[in-house]
């Protein structure tokens, strides 16, 4: 099964509205709480950097049998240094990004915690891409 | 502790009523910050918040969270209990600070996450 959303960069309003359909989604198709909640938590994360940091980007959803991989593209600065970036407490994040209630450098490392495989490649100046892999079987 | 008798402490009200109003809260966080909210794995939790936006119901959502308390009379918008009646939660807004209201329900034995 596969979808994709668009993601609009700045729009706090709307955000996390694509997490929210997958994890309907998922909600329908059985696969246990404990996997769904890892899941929405990692990619509404990864959806809010994208508001947040990015100008826009894509969320590419595959569902299969035994895994559900999402991909998250987007067009913005990039990140300078993965290594850091993954590190508690690290943060770029302006202060109108706070004001929403994001900023406090712990989106990543906890994207991390709550997936089997986390994989970012970024170029900068150009966009980044954030790929989670969590297996339900 | 039973979620009403933590809104008679801190004088709050209900804004919202759409889940469990018998709740049990095992333990609350307090936060301005979702990130911070999004690490933790606790259930029975009660969501101490000052933010009062879309954010804060959708970081509710994703965490299964079903109780909010709103400090700092930050009224939580019409878009935000749209959403809150679909989740089943129940939202509720005191008047106290962060400080006074965290003060008073610790005070009163209500558990920390951590
Ligand atoms: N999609 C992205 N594009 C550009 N930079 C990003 C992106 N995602 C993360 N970053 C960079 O990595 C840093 C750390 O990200 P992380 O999600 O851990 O924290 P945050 O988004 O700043 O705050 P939080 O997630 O706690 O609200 C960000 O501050 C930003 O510099
Ligand atoms: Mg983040």
């Amino acid at each position: 099964m596969e979808f994709e959303y668009p993601i609009e960069g700045g729009d706090f309003t709307r955000a996390g509205m694509a997490s929210s359909q997958v994890k309907k989604v998922l909600k329908q198709l059985n696969i246990a709480p404990a996997i769904i909640k890892r899941i929405a938590v990692a990619m509404y994360e990864a959806e809010v950097n994208v508001v947040a940091h990015a100008f826009k980007g894509t969320m590419l959803v595959n569902i299969m049998p035994d895994k559900v991989f999402i991909k998250f593209i987007d067009e913005g600065p990039g990140i300078h240094d993965i290594d850091l970036a993954m590190q508690e407490g690290f943060s770029t994040a302006t202060e109108s990004v706070r004001q929403m209630g994001f900023g406090a450098g712990m989106g990543l490392p906890n994207i991390k915690k709550n997936v089997d495989e986390l994989q970012i490649s970024s170029v900068v100046n150009k966009g980044t891409t954030v790929e989670l892999t969590t297996y339900i079987s | 502790m039973n979620i009403q008798e933590i809104i008679n402490l801190v004088d709050g009200e209900s804004i919202c009523l759409s889940g469990d109003s018998d709740f049990e809260v095992k333990r609350a966080f307090a936060s301005d910050l979702m990130s911070d909210v999004l690490t933790l794995n606790t259930e029975g939790l009660l969501l101490i918040t000052g933010l009062a936006n879309m954010q804060t119901i959708r970081t509710a959502e994703m965490a299964e969270i079903k109780n909010i308390l709103f400090v700092r009379n930050k009224k939580p918008g019409k878009e935000m209990i749209e959403l809150a009646r679909e989740e089943g939660m129940n939202l509720f807004l005191c008047k106290k600070s962060m400080f006074s209201t965290c003060g008073i329900l610790h005070q009163a034995g209500l558990n920390p996450v951590y």
